[in-house]
């Protein structure tokens, strides 16, 4: 039914051959985990997005207001709204994240701490905020800001880095679909932040799995929120333009 | 492949690459497309190198290339396999490609084994330290000459 469909459209945006070719890393998995991403009963990610919706209407702060407090119903205020980012923020005149965003709310409304990136008290409100997007595709702003920031970005993604020497550009653009040992090098677009890796037994965000790769190559890791970081996401981002949001995705 | 490289020149004595490991202070002379000389200055050991290539934390070699390791799963494909590399390149040129290989071709995604300089960003716990060591790029020179296919 609704995995079903989930499945149909995540195929169905795979461009035929000869287009675009661009690949979700959903279309390399085993029928069997893209199966358990289809099924929301059996999709790990699912407990953390069930988790967030009930962050998203719990008083909280100093001003005792819930994100619902505001924002009312998340699948009405926040649909797309993950496939937009990152995004300037006006206050600060600077891009940040989705979580980095959630965070900055939560400070300036709620008057609260926010929790620590990555922790799963942010990954669940993530989750659930960006599950809000599901199926629709990615959308970066048009900002000549956001613009400059997949510029540094793509630079980023071709410097090669690491006592290994490579560039991400080496391996995902150049090297994707080989083998690297037993594993298909994916094309690295975050359709489906954050998500739950059989890998990880747990949700993690998209600084996570670069983390993977940057110490893979044995390289210094992107520090989580840093202008690097986000310039990097801002460019993968832009790299997968109109792919559907599968959040939460599974991915092995 | 750099037109520059011309066999049988000694082109350039990388005193500046080489690590500062105890075990190493010689130079590494690069004549043409190769690196005659072992960088110790004794012949590696074949069993160990063969060791080195199969260790995913050492060598790294089959995250990349295929061999004749059937013991092995899980052989990657972005690079020609080794097996019959010794066939198809001699000691010397084996040596070099190991110790960096961007010195035959700069577009090359084989990581240099053993060069320390010109890399950016590289993690803490790696700075300033060659993938393997004088000694383990002999070993592994010494395995991948008795790949005759």
């Amino acid at each position: 039914m609704r995995a079903a469909v989930l499945a149909a459209l995540l195929l169905a945006a795979m461009p035929a051959a000869g287009a675009e070719e661009r690949r979700s890393g959903f279309a390399d998995m085993s029928a069997a985990t893209q199966a358990m991403q289809a099924d929301d009963a059996a999709n790990p990610g699912m407990l953390w997005v069930l988790d967030g919706e009930g962050r998203w209407s719990r008083k909280a702060g100093r001003t005792e207001r819930s994100c619902a407090d505001c924002h009312g119903e998340a699948a009405a205020s926040m649909r797309g709204v993950a496939a937009r980012y990152p995004a300037i923020d006006a206050e600060r005149g600077e891009a940040v994240d989705l979580a980095g965003r959630i965070a900055l709310c939560q400070t300036r409304h709620q008057e609260a701490t926010p929790a620590p990136r990555e922790s799963e008290a942010s990954l669940a409100l993530t989750a659930f905020v960006a599950h809000q997007s599901r199926g629709l595709p990615i959308a970066p702003p048009d900002d000549p800001r956001i613009a400059l920031l997949q510029a540094e970005g793509a630079a980023l993604y071709r410097m090669r880095r690491g006592q290994l020497n490579l560039s991400c550009a080496q391996c995902h653009d150049d090297n994707a679909g080989r083998r690297l040992a037993g594993s298909v090098i994916p094309q690295g677009h975050p359709t489906g932040y954050p998500l739950y890796r059989l890998e990880w037994q747990g949700l993690g965000s998209l600084q996570r799995r670069l983390r993977g790769c940057t110490t893979g190559v044995r390289a210094e890791s992107f520090a989580p929120g840093s202008h690097d970081a986000i310039a990097l996401e801002a460019y993968l981002m832009s790299r997968a333009a109109g792919m559907p949001v599968e959040t939460p995705a599974v991915r092995p | 492949m750099s037109g520059g490289l011309r066999r049988g020149a000694i082109v350039a004595m990388l005193l500046a690459t080489m690590p500062a490991a105890a075990d190493e202070p010689r130079p590494v002379m690069i004549g043409g497309d190769a690196i005659a000389a072992s960088l110790t200055g004794r012949p590696g050991d074949a069993a160990r190198g063969r060791a080195i290539v199969a260790d995913r934390q050492r060598g790294l070699c089959l995250l990349c290339h295929a061999g004749p390791f059937p013991e092995e799963r899980f052989q990657g494909n972005l690079a020609p396999s080794l097996a019959g590399a010794g066939s198809r390149l001699s000691e010397g040129q084996l040596r070099l490609r190991i110790v960096d290989s961007a010195r035959v071709n700069p577009d090359t995604i084989m990581p240099p084994y053993h060069r320390t300089e010109g890399l950016s960003a590289v993690g803490a716990a790696w700075r300033g330290r060659p993938v393997l060591t004088a000694g383990e790029v002999e070993d592994v020179v010494a395995f991948l000459v008795t790949l005759k296919e």
